[in-house]
């Protein structure tokens, strides 16, 4: 994987963004946030309500995860992705909102898909599961909000060569369609 | 009689909490061994090399598999010959749990399903006790990730469904959980019994051991063909294509009612953990 890989920097651009097909392999580093169940809502709520986030989403990448806590010289336990549908009611309001890339597990909704193609926006998906590997390449992770979430609570981390497989493009590529499909036998 | 003071339990059970999410079974590696070795699809074994990697890693580092270390689900085989001295056999458990999931730092996932208010100690866990012969205690600490646990379904065919609506539903309900469960995925069924009772046996059946046939002939049978109907689908490692969807299918079966065929699949993503201590 590493040596056909793409490497990107975050936060990413929208001409970055129509780059990346789906089946595209990348190295990830730079800074991003995360976000899962419950920070989607409340980040939703604020926006619905005309509200501002107490941190900014234009360009981000959100990471979908809860990691568990780090041990002792670590910034970050375990930390791979969860699962992706539980976002997508809140997903296309943040793509409206600047929000540029996402990392799950799964297939996304139509609804998301749209999102992502006006406004520019990619889902990477990274091996689900495989949180003590993922973990080795997070660097920095510190609280930016709502630490009374725990494990849900918005962290920014800094990842080096963060492992991740372009699963939904701009373009109308998607390869939870697309790599079952190559498999599948009657 | 056997006397077993509830303090040596809670001991136990913090130790299988800290181990199950850390040490991936043997079986389990080998059967990822076995599937990375047969996979074709480029993206697909690549998956399942890092799954393996993973593996050696959190085992050496001390660091859990998976950052969902699940709800705490225990199953208890009592011997009809045991006594528990020291307090409550119950809360000896929960404080196991409790202990476990903090000195291991695990993640605490379990809230109040309508407040969404955390516990804050992964506590309480799904307990199942049985009694059985004997002077012994058998602690099975199996935690469930609720990215697979979400994807498991129970439902109630009339009889006229047949063996074929039952291998019908259980292919669907993977093709539809899709990348979703984190496969490659143990796809555990329940048939029979009643509503809770197929659910619970389905969910007994992700406890055996990979690599083994079922021991009742019928039952092999139809493992071995819903396996082969499930790695036809395509989905593959982590959803993304390949040969290799599911690394086992098993089948529990128990005696039901004239008017139903109960059948639950529980499906089980590939950090399938648990562990078993005897007292």
């Amino acid at each position: 994987m590493t040596d056909e890989a793409k490497r990107i920097i975050a936060p990413l651009d929208s001409a970055r963004v129509k780059e990346l097909h789906a089946g595209d392999r990348v190295l990830l580093s730079g800074s991003i946030i995360t976000g899962r169940d419950a920070a989607h809502k409340r980040m939703t709520d604020l926006i619905k309500a005309g509200d501002p986030l107490p941190f900014s989403i234009e360009g981000e990448i959100i990471y979908y995860v809860g990691p568990t806590p780090a041990p002792p010289g670590r910034p970050i336990g375990a930390a791979g992705p969860t699962t992706a549908y539980r976002m997508d009611a809140y997903a296309p309001l943040l793509i409206e909102h600047g929000l540029k890339g996402m990392i799950g597990k799964g297939q996304r909704s139509d609804s998301v898909k749209q999102a992502m193609a006006k406004w520019g926006a990619v889902y990477f998906t990274s091996v689900g599961g495989a949180g003590a590997l993922i973990s080795q390449r997070i660097k920095e992770a510190t609280i930016l909000a709502w630490e009374d979430l725990g494990t849900e609570a918005v962290r920014r981390l800094v990842v080096e060569d963060l492992p991740l497989i372009v699963a939904t493009d701009v373009h109308g590529g998607d390869l939870y369609i697309t790599g079952p499909a190559k498999y599948r036998q009657r | 009689m056997r006397t077993i003071h509830v303090d040596d339990i809670s001991i136990a059970v913090k130790k299988l909490c800290m181990e199950a999410c850390t040490i991936l079974g043997a079986d389990v590696l080998e059967a990822l061994k076995r599937a990375q070795a047969a996979e074709e699809s480029p993206i697909g074994a690549e998956i399942l090399g890092r799954i393996i990697e993973n593996a050696a890693i959190a085992r050496t580092e001390n660091i859990p598999l998976c950052q969902d270390t699940g709800m705490a689900v225990l199953f208890l085989e009592i011997g009809q010959d045991v006594h528990f001295e020291g307090g409550s056999l119950t809360d000896a458990i929960h404080e196991g749990v409790r202990l476990g999931y903090r000195d291991g730092r695990l993640r605490k996932s379990v809230l109040h399903p309508i407040t969404r208010v955390n516990t804050g100690d992964n506590t309480p866990a799904v307990i199942h006790m049985e009694v059985v012969p004997g002077d012994r205690l058998k602690i099975t600490m199996a935690p469930k990730g609720f990215g697979s646990e979400n994807m498991s379904r129970v439902t109630l065919f009339p009889p006229s469904a047949g063996i074929q609506g039952v291998k019908d539903f259980v292919v669907q309900r993977v093709q539809e959980s899709g990348g979703n469960p984190c496969p490659p995925i143990v796809v555990g069924v329940g048939l029979g019994g009643t509503f809770e009772k197929a659910a619970l046996i389905a969910k007994k059946a992700l406890l055996r051991p990979l690599g083994g046939a079922n021991p009742d002939p019928l039952l092999a049978e139809l493992e071995k063909d819903l396996l082969e109907r499930i790695n036809r689908l395509g989905i593959g490692p982590m959803g993304l294509g390949g040969r290799t969807t599911a690394l086992a299918v098993h089948v529990n079966a128990y005696p039901t009612h004239i008017a139903s065929i109960p059948c639950a699949v529980n499906i089980q993503c590939h950090s399938s953990r648990h562990r078993e201590i005897e007292l």
